[in-house]
């Protein structure tokens, strides 16, 4: 819990963060705990995005985490940060179960569960988390309606370039460079330096 | 599909927006074009920005859960770059190109630069209005309202069918993939299930196999939905068995 506080401020928590999974990669459990505290918030809350489905959504966001242990010895810091192979990784999870069908028909089988599943998740947002919201929000401002859709449903409900182009009635090429140069965009508002 | 438009599916790429073909291609591309690369690096980076805006608050319980199953799990030996699960065997052992590096690196030349920004702006601007004829823009609202809830199924023929809720926008979108061309002369017809009896949400496009539309009318208190092969130009009532019956999401 102490050694990463916050992943709101990934700046400076990501060195911490790659020395962490370093540890973990030796398979240290406490030094995996503090990942998990540092990367859980995050990488539930892609998922749920992409899933919608409150109780799939924590089954794969598990399953994304018990994934960073298994391959922490792969993680290599000169290709990325520790904190975007994560995220990475919880984003295609989300993707993959979001696109298989199978999935949807034990999404459909769980609703009525679901739907009596009382809320518990009004904790307080922490304040990173928050400034790291509003700089995104900010960002997406500033691209086109049509670049900001397309991200958008690509990214937050998982569509394929394809069912992008299907939904807001755009040429595949359009769509294609809709993306690119969207999230050019926002890696300059942001700077994103990879 | 040429190296050009290869390089153009970067955002695509980070954004895990492509077919699993699409993919391995691009990533076969990637092993040769050293530009693609840095930026696949910083896309996918950014993409990770629009993740981390997303955090939420997870169920306390679940932190004992993953710290107990993780003790179940053998760790991987080191070794194998770190990208996505399927990346690696696609990009292994491939040849550098010459060819292609010089294509990639024209193709990312050719596609810098304010003219074709300014281009691209006045494209958008055409392409608002063309599409506002056709609804897209209520599609796109539906879509990316914060509170858009999705159910998928599959239809008959391997065609799966997603219906997309905003309960804040009271509508509905049914996406289709897949779907066989109705019989001649029959319509695919949409239906919104309000306990029991169904009330039409609109037709398909017949001619189309893949396609979103904007479920016609205010979901009120309907449960559910379904899908229909009718007449052509709709009927008042389904007069056949339905194809899909979904449960609206909740």
């Amino acid at each position: 819990m102490n050694e990463v506080a916050q992943i709101g401020r990934h700046h400076s928590a990501e060195p911490d963060l790659q020395e962490l999974l370093r540890r973990v990669a030796l398979g240290d459990e406490q030094a995996f705990a503090s990942v998990y505290d540092a990367v859980v918030g995050p990488v539930l809350g892609v998922v749920r995005a992409v899933l919608r489905d409150r109780a799939q959504s924590e089954e794969v966001a598990q399953e994304v985490l018990v994934e960073v242990w298994r391959t922490a010895p792969r993680f290599r810091s000169d290709r990325g940060t520790a904190v975007n192979w994560i995220l990475t990784m919880a984003h295609q999870r989300a993707v993959d179960r979001v696109r298989s069908v199978e999935a949807a028909a034990a999404r459909d089988h769980k609703a009525a569960q679901l739907d009596r599943t009382p809320e518990y998740d009004d904790v307080t947002e922490q304040v990173e988390a928050r400034l790291e919201r509003e700089q995104v929000r900010r960002c997406l401002r500033t691209l086109t309606d049509i670049q900001r859709q397309a991200v958008d449903l690509a990214y937050y409900r998982g569509l394929t370039y394809r069912e992008v182009a299907e939904a807001l009635a755009l040429p595949l090429g359009t769509v294609k460079t809709r993306l690119r140069d969207g999230l050019i965009r926002l890696r300059d508002c942001l700077g994103v330096t990879a | 599909m040429s190296t050009a438009d290869l390089h153009t599916l970067t955002g695509a790429y980070a954004l895990h927006a492509l077919s699993d073909e699409e993919r391995q291609a691009f990533e076969r591309h990637l092993g040769e074009c050293e530009p693609c690369t840095q930026e696949t690096a910083e896309l996918s980076a950014t993409a990770a920005r629009l993740g981390l805006a997303v955090s939420l608050p997870p169920r306390p319980a679940m932190r004992e859960d993953v710290l107990r199953q993780i003790r179940t799990v053998r760790q991987e030996g080191p070794g194998g770059p770190a990208l996505p699960r399927r990346a690696r065997t696609a990009s292994r052992g491939r040849p550098v190109s010459r060819w292609a590096l010089a294509a990639c690196l024209a193709a990312a030349a050719a596609l810098g630069g304010t003219a074709v920004w300014q281009h691209e702006r006045a494209e958008d601007a055409l392409e608002q209005a063309r599409r506002a004829d056709r609804g897209a823009n209520d599609i796109a609202a539906v879509l990316t309202a914060p509170d858009a809830r999705s159910r998928t199924t599959k239809l008959a023929g391997g065609a799966t069918g997603t219906v997309v809720v905003s309960d804040s926008r009271d509508r509905a979108v049914f996406m289709a993939s897949g779907m066989t061309e109705p019989p001649r002369g029959k319509v695919y017809q949409l239906w919104f299930d309000d306990d029991g009896s169904m009330r039409s949400a609109g037709l398909m496009d017949p001619a189309r196999t893949s396609q979103a539309v904007l479920m016609r009318g205010a979901v009120g208190g309907a449960s559910g939905m379904g899908v229909t092969v009718e007449p052509k130009g709709g009927s008042e009532q389904p007069t056949s068995t339905p194809l899909a019956l979904l449960n609206l999401p909740a």
